[in-house]
């Protein structure tokens, strides 16, 4: 049976793109017991760890990786020269930067210094995959901005969307020029199902629709009516009286 | 820790930046632990290598057979190649500290694992 964090490291390894058969130096942020690291040293790859708990790198030696292992706080900023890993992966990890443990701590600012050194350590066109979970919506798109600022280009994909189990989110962050995100695993493989919406160029000739319309006529009470409703908003049904021609009184 | 990582470590130390590299190495404990050799990583990894840092280091470890510059095509020389995969990751460090050279804190070793770990005066802001 394959551990989970197995699983994922593979995916994290199988989206970074490195090319075949060449050995890679990586960092493997929030290694913990070295599991991910396993799968690295499987591969081929030479890595270096860091993790935050003692208890954890101490399992690791106990297991005998064969990669080094740092005993450091990713939100202090990675302690290595620029340009010194070719890849980086982290399973389950960088979500633990959001969590304010000390009153000092302000997370956007510790997710900033984490992706601005994570930025200088990689070499240039180096990438970085980062498999989290994050809490809500919010957190997800406080991490994707701060890495922005740090310089990083790339985008979220998503496993499996549909189903509550098995989504992961794997941020992958491009160093150098950007390219195209991989496309995110799904059940259904045949049905050809876009996970985002289309954009479109084609704007909705709105205007012009509205110009041949008398303003305060029945068509125009209508037409507004009509338009609110799409908006959500909550309209009194169309009778026969709506937009009815009312006594000179009013 | 092996020599291959202190030579790629570097402080983060406050106000540091770039002169918080190299870490001076001083070590209690060390052992030899055999590696497969693999040429294509050594080879890419010698351009990374910062030589006076490695020297410096091997000299405090006591280590013999250190090159003192990467040769000409060492790409294909192989006794270089298997010389600096022994100096780099055959060697681990299991006691001992090494010190930031502008700030002079000391990071200790523990059982190979070095305790990069500030606090909170020392953090970037």
């Amino acid at each position: 049976m394959i551990d989970v964090q197995t699983k994922m490291a593979e995916r994290a390894v199988e989206l970074l793109c490195v090319p075949e058969d060449k050995p890679c130096y990586v960092l493997d942020i929030g290694c913990g017991t070295g599991l991910s690291g396993d799968y690295l040293s499987d591969e081929g790859h030479y890595w270096v760890g860091i993790d935050i708990s003692p208890a954890m790198l101490d399992e690791a030696l106990d297991r005998d990786t064969q990669g080094d292992v740092i005993l450091g706080d990713m939100g202090q900023g990675i302690p290595f020269k620029p340009g010194t890993f070719d890849a980086c992966i982290s399973i389950s990890a960088v979500q633990w930067l959001c969590n304010a443990n000390k009153k000092s701590d302000v997370p956007a600012k510790r997710l900033y210094c984490f992706f601005s050194s994570l930025y200088s350590v990689l070499v240039r066109g180096g990438r970085a995959v980062l498999q989290l979970y994050p809490e809500n919506s919010e957190q997800l798109e406080l991490i994707t901005t701060q890495a922005t600022r740090a310089g990083f280009t790339g985008g979220v994909v998503v496993d499996y969307p549909n189903s509550a189990k098995a989504k992961k989110f794997y941020l992958c962050l491009f160093s150098g020029p950007s390219t195209s995100i991989p496309e995110g695993l799904s059940e259904d493989t045949e049905e050809e199902k876009p996970a985002k919406s289309t954009f479109t160029a084609e704007r909705v000739p709105y205007r012009i629709a509205r110009r041949g319309v008398v303003r305060k006529s029945r068509e125009w009470v209508l037409e507004k009516k009509a338009r609110r409703r799409r908006q959500g908003k909550e309209v009194r049904p169309d009778t026969q009286y709506t937009g009815r021609k009312r006594k000179p009184r009013f | 820790m092996r020599l291959l990582t202190h030579n790629l470590l570097s402080s983060h130390v406050r106000g540091v930046g770039p002169r918080g590299f190299p870490l001076r190495l001083q070590a209690t404990e060390v052992r030899i632990n055999p590696v497969e050799f693999n040429p294509d990583f050594i080879a890419r990894m010698i351009p990374k290598v910062e030589w006076a840092a490695l020297l410096e280091a091997a000299d405090t470890l006591h280590l013999v057979e250190v090159p003192k510059e990467p040769i000409q095509g060492y790409e294909h020389n192989e006794e270089f190649l298997r010389k600096m995969h022994h100096v780099l990751l055959e060697v681990e460090v299991l006691e001992g500290t090494l010190q930031c050279p502008e700030s002079g804190r000391l990071f200790p070793i523990s059982r190979g694992i070095p305790n990069m770990l500030l606090s909170d005066e020392e953090t970037e802001t």
